[in-house]
């Protein structure tokens, strides 16, 4: 593709400085917005451009603004800048270098509901892009593109950074809502869902950062222009986190329905020392594990294709795994990350994550029997469905593949083998 | 009398505005980032300083401090040079780069050098797993990622930690 729409900063040096930003066309689309649009106008246009939450889900966005009623005030809207998914790393890069298109989506989207404050909600560890958005959103401020009755309409806004401090379960919507007022980070029992009662139980919208910043080149194009690129039900460009067993891991903004072979070995430059791949994760640690064949890597990458194989796309961090690795070795690691995560409010994914990676880390020292992978398997399928949030899920996703479809990585540990 | 308050006047303002004045309560970690940032951990104190701000308990406070990875409520080391080791930068060498960077300055993971500068830590994945080996470091209420590294490129970033640290012990003197 000729011309980034996310990725805006590769083509034009300097997009994070504002005088630059406005000189590309930066804030004619929230221009638009404010003076010249109903917000029921800007929601049907969300939905008329097929754009889906870019966060995991791939929940429609127009129809998440849709169900916000207009009878309980006020409205919030809440970025999810947490990007805490192991493998996921294209938030960043949005924030780090195209801030104002990102901060313009957050804008547009608090338009499409008409919060007057709206927050973005940062991991902690990325301090210094939090410190960096408040500048630019004092300058914004100082532009008048924030603030009271803008461009002489009746509507103001606000926006406000919330800085997290180190827990990857506050990217689940309703964690992280517990965290901006103040309390544990842990899920809330839905319903109520958050369009009805989210930040201090008033109606909230949450999208992630990717998601927002597809917003202005929308407002500015129009839906039959979005729809251009993608597939018919997964419109759009996607930023492709890509690490793992590969010789070019970075973030890929290519349109969704792009096969996994084009990523990995044109865009990538295949896999170090010319080894074999073996799996793919899709959806970073959470992913259900995808046997590498050749039908595997020609699948399109968008929501659905993916989840005909069994997996799904989420928010497409692409973990190549080869040969080398031993998937026993693999569950391991994202059981301990699950484990450690854990916000321990419910007893299947508290309990059952400690579990496997007791019995995990018996496989890999070697003092394992052949048993033990049986029970791992029972613990994992066990979890499945009684969880109060995904996170649970998610944590069984790698054990299970992993055991179903090499369960002779793991049985070659068991019984004092050891590497 | 709330020390924090009288410490960082215009700081604790700046940050009740940005939640509604009825729920002062969001501003507990805000409050528990600036608090932490000068003598490096959650003192007891500045617990109790926070809890009032809030309007909650010491208790509550103290359990938002367990909560969350990146607050500390012991002083264990001024710079918390965190590794991640999470499996996509395990892919690319990070438990290699930890075990060497330990052999080297001659810790184990989660034990203060003796001079009581640093302290090395596994962390989870850092949204960087495409330039690892890399960590971050926490400490003098800023926090800073360290990418690409090999274990010289992080010995000569702790030097450079450790020549600041000395400066800043001068001009107290
Ligand atoms: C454990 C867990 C972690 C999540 N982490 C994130 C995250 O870091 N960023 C994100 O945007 N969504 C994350 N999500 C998904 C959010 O709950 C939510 O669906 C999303 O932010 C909605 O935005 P979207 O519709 O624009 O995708 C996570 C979900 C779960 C269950
Ligand atoms: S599934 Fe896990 S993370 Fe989610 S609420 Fe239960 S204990 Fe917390
Ligand atoms: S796994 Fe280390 S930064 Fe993502």
């Amino acid at each position: 593709m000729s011309e980034y729409i996310l990725l805006r900063h590769r083509d034009i040096p300097d997009l994070d400085r504002l005088k630059v930003y406005l000189k590309n066309g930066g804030f004619e689309a929230w221009k638009k917005v404010v003076t010249s649009m109903e917000p029921a106008e800007l929601i049907q246009l969300a939905k008329d451009s097929g754009l889906r939450g870019r966060g995991g889900a791939g929940f429609p966005t127009g129809m998440k603004w849709s169900f916000v009623p207009n009878n309980l005030w006020p409205h919030y809207v809440v970025a999810n800048a947490d990007e805490s998914e192991p493998g996921t790393f294209k938030d960043r890069e949005i924030m780090e270098s195209n801030p104002f298109q990102f901060l313009e989506g957050l804008m547009i989207a608090s338009y499409a509901v008409q919060a007057q404050n709206s927050y973005a909600y940062l991991r902690g560890e990325f301090w210094q892009i939090g410190l960096k958005l408040n500048q630019k959103i004092a300058e914004l401020e100082k532009a008048g593109f924030l603030g009271d009755n803008l461009f002489d309409t009746k509507y103001s806004l606000r926006l406000h950074v919330h800085m997290g401090a180190g827990a990857y379960i506050c990217g689940e919507e309703t964690a992280l809502l517990e965290s901006i007022e103040g309390k544990l980070g842990q899920p809330r029992l839905r319903p109520p869902f958050p369009a009805v009662a989210g930040l201090y139980a008033s109606p909230t919208v949450i999208n992630n950062v990717e998601t927002l910043t597809n917003l202005p080149p929308i407002v500015q194009n129009g839906a039959t222009w979005f729809r251009e690129h993608g597939t018919e039900k997964s419109p759009g460009v996607k930023v492709f986190s890509l690490s793992g067993c590969v010789n070019k891991p970075g973030n890929y903004e290519l349109p969704l329905g792009t096969p996994f072979r084009k990523l990995i070995y044109e865009l990538g430059g295949g896999i170090p020392e010319g080894r074999a791949i073996k799996a793919i994760m899709a959806a970073g640690a959470s992913s259900a594990l995808i046997s590498a064949t050749e039908a595997a890597l020609d699948t399109p990458m968008d929501y659905e294709s993916v989840a005909n194989l069994g997996a799904s796309l989420g928010s497409a961090s692409v973990i190549v795994l080869d040969e080398s690795v031993s998937m026993s070795w693999l569950a391991q690691k994202t059981t301990h990350f699950f484990k450690h995560e854990s916000c321990g409010k419910c007893t299947p994914c508290r309990e059952g994550t400690y579990w496997m990676a007791h019995i995990l880390d018996r496989i890999e020292d070697g003092g394992a029997s052949a048993k033990d992978v049986d029970l791992l398997f029972t613990v994992a399928r066990q979890m499945q469905n009684k969880c109060l949030c995904a996170l649970g899920e998610f944590s069984t996703q790698p054990v299970v593949s992993s055991l179903e479809k090499f369960r002779s990585d793991f049985l070659a540990r068991v019984d004092g083998q050891t590497r | 009398m709330n020390e924090l308050l009288a410490k960082y006047p215009t700081e604790i303002k700046a940050i009740l505005a940005k939640y509604p004045p009825e729920f002062k309560r969001s501003a507990v970690m805000p409050l528990l980032h600036l608090a932490q940032g000068d003598p490096g951990y959650i003192t007891p104190q500045a617990m109790q300083d926070i809890a009032e701000i809030c309007g909650i308990s010491i208790t509550e406070v103290g359990s938002i401090v367990g909560f969350y990875t990146l607050y500390y409520d012991k002083p264990l080391g001024r710079y918390h040079i965190q590794v991640c080791t999470d499996m996509p930068c395990a892919l690319r060498g990070a438990d290699k780069f930890l075990k060497e960077l330990c052999e080297r300055l001659g810790v184990k993971v989660g034990e203060p050098t003796a001079d009581g500068l640093f302290v090395i830590e596994e962390v989870m994945c850092l949204a960087a797993c495409h330039r690892a080996p890399m960590f971050q470091v926490h400490g003098d209420g800023d926090l800073v990622y360290h990418e690409h590294q090999t274990v010289d490129t992080a010995l000569a970033v702790l030097d450079a930690l450790r020549q600041k640290a000395a400066v800043a012990e001068e001009g107290k003197e």
